[in-house]
């Protein structure tokens, strides 16, 4: 894949069976940095849900009194050439965004981690082929597949919903089967083919549980990298189309103004980076916490 | 040793053979009649039965399948028609650009990341640690294309020290032009490196051979740099390996960021202008660069440590 490989092929499996009692009381015992980070993915969510009611103006309201006006009270972001309110289009992208970012990023988790549960349990042929696509998927520089699939349905949103979901669930379905392997020799697993459980129930109700937690560890740096992908798509001209504002294109926008219009490039960028910075905490966080939990 | 080998290389010729299969398939999903999109929509039913016969879509869809193979594995791309000339050529005059570019990201990428990393892995979780992890969450959650206005903006248009735009070869032209390109585009993948070699770094440091280096008196920063260090090089390497279609992504961004004549701009190019075979080819080529950089990798890995190619007896 071509969005940065953070567990690596050399990753050592991760040791899954934890012990149940830290589930009581996640959210006390989450760190410090984990807490800032999902507070900060929270506000940035609703301001993406609640933009209509809150942003000040709306996203193409056109006010040629005040054009490219410096950040103030009344544009906390400033104006761009044509006097639209950058804030207010930087809330109404943010909806856009990270609606289509939880869209490309859970449902390819889910379909990721069963595939990948599946791969691993069985072993054999299922697994060989199934890791092979998998190589394949991954092989395919992220960036390059899915500007290759709009070039076929053409620039705008769809070309993301249709070339994501292809790649993403390979990765996915890569961390779950590299623990699959290790999980199906556990005892607990071993002990649902003594207890005479079907396979089903021992994949979905037995291993898939504990699968996820890594694949949701991940995901939360896989809402960036699909946010990152999204903005740099709109940069290309490759994303949502005008009129709609999108955090990509409104930096776009702002390229030819950078020296005398900075704000209209700046700032939106800065929201992404925000953005990442919430993702990565509450990651970073909630895999500390793993890593504790395995010392103890 | 050889059993390996024939089953590394195996193993990406069939990856390579999904990405023939994969990219052959674009130029078919294309909606309507992907030659009357190319010819745009004016062209005479014979000028549109003659093209599609010299791409060979009046044949059945397995020869086809096989006549494009072939053709890719002798480096025919065949002819682009918007820019009117053999798409091979196009790619060679391009491939220069792009090369240097991600090389280059790379370089900066190993020089600012080992470092950090060594510095990072000394004293875990004190404040050095801390706000090397702080400055790469930053680095990892920018845009590369937003870094790299910022850079062209402060360097570039603030204090002139480097042109924000344009490309030209030669050591001292790369280091001119490309400079700012590639701290935008490696700045993202130095967090990533430092991460991981960091985490390598104290894996290792946890090992008996290193408390018996500490235990004979060796300074702190020997026993990282020289005997940590050299059993990290190759997970920095397997990075930079799995990395590199995340940079051929990222020079898509950057070309046309600093209007570098690079393979990405021309990847939008041809997306914008709908020169299906061209987008055919640059994709496969860049999937084919990621196949073969990993396959390279895991190679070199194994001459080196012996318990790569023996791990699967």
């Amino acid at each position: 894949m071509s969005a940065i490989d953070v567990f690596g092929e050399s990753s050592a499996p991760v040791t899954v069976a934890l012990e149940t009692r830290r589930r009581q009381g996640v959210l006390r015992r989450m760190p410090l940095e984990a807490k800032i980070g999902a507070a900060i993915l929270i506000v940035l969510f609703l301001a993406g849900v609640l933009a209509p009611v809150i942003a000040p103006y709306g996203q193409n309201q056109l006010d040629f009194a005040n054009i490219f006006s410096a950040p103030s009270g009344n544009h906390l972001f400033g104006t761009d050439g044509a006097g639209r309110d950058v804030f207010s289009r930087t809330l109404y992208a943010l909806r856009l965004d990270l609606g289509v970012v939880l869209a490309v990023t859970y449902p390819p988790l889910i379909v990721g981690v069963l595939v990948g549960a599946v791969a691993g349990y069985f072993g054999g042929l299922i697994d060989a082929v199934i890791a092979r696509i998998i190589d394949t998927m991954i092989a395919f520089p992220f960036m390059v597949l899915v500007i290759a699939v709009i070039a076929i349905v053409g620039p705008g949103i769809k070309g993301v919903l249709i070339g994501v979901p292809i790649v993403a669930w390979a990765l996915y379905a890569r961390l779950a089967r590299s623990e699959m392997l290790v999980l199906r020799e556990q005892q607990f697993m071993l002990a649902t083919i003594a207890l005479g459980y079907t396979r089903r129930r021992a994949i979905l109700r037995h291993a898939v549980p504990n699968l996820l937690r890594s694949s949701l560890i991940y995901s939360t740096l896989d809402m960036v990298v699909n946010l990152l992908l999204l903005a740099s798509l709109a940069y290309l001209g490759l994303g949502a189309q005008p009129p709609n504002a999108e955090l990509g294109s409104i930096i776009a926008d702002g390229q030819s103004t950078l020296l005398s219009a900075w704000w209209i490039a700046t700032l939106p960028g800065l929201v992404v980076v925000l953005f990442g910075v919430g993702a990565g905490l509450l990651g970073d966080g909630i895999s500390d916490g793993r890593l504790r939990g395995r010392l103890q | 040793m050889l059993s390996y080998l024939i089953r590394r290389v195996v193993l990406a010729l069939v990856v390579l053979f999904g990405l023939l299969v994969a990219t052959f398939f674009i130029i078919h999903l294309v909606p309507g009649d992907p030659v009357e999109i190319v010819l745009g929509g004016h062209a005479s039913p014979a000028q549109v039965a003659r093209v599609r016969h010299e791409l060979g879509l009046d044949r059945p869809l397995l020869s086809q399948f096989w006549l494009y193979v072939s053709r890719m594995v002798q480096g025919h791309f065949g002819t682009s028609f918007t820019l009117d000339s053999p798409v091979g050529q196009i790619i060679g005059q391009r491939l220069g650009a792009s090369a240097a570019l991600i090389g280059y990201g790379m370089l900066l990428s190993v020089l600012l990341g080992v470092p950090l990393a060594i510095v990072a892995a000394l004293r875990p979780n004190r404040w050095m640690d801390k706000s090397i992890r702080v400055g790469t969450t930053l680095t990892f959650a920018m845009p590369a294309f937003w870094l790299g206005l910022m850079l062209a903006l402060i360097f570039g248009l603030e204090l002139g020290w480097l042109p924000v735009a344009g490309y030209s070869g030669g050591v001292g032209g790369i280091l001119r032009t490309l400079t700012l390109p590639a701290l935008a585009l490696g700045l993202a993948l130095t967090g990533v490196v430092v991460r991981t070699l960091r985490s390598s770094l104290l894996e290792v440091l946890q090992t008996e051979y290193i408390e018996a280096a500490r235990s004979r008196g060796l300074s702190e920063l020997r026993v990282v740099g020289k005997h940590a260090l050299r059993n990290s090089v190759m997970n920095t390497l397997t990075i930079l390996s799995v990395n590199v279609g995340f940079l051929i992504g990222g020079t898509v961004v950057i070309e046309q960021v600093f209007q570098i004549p690079g393979l990405g701009s021309l990847l939008v190019e041809a997306v914008e202008k709908r020169d299906y075979q061209l987008v055919q080819t640059l994709a496969l080529l860049a999937g084919s660069a990621v196949v073969l950089a990993s396959l390279a990798a895991d190679l070199v890995q194994a001459t080196l440590d012996p318990r790569v190619r023996l791990a699967g007896r």
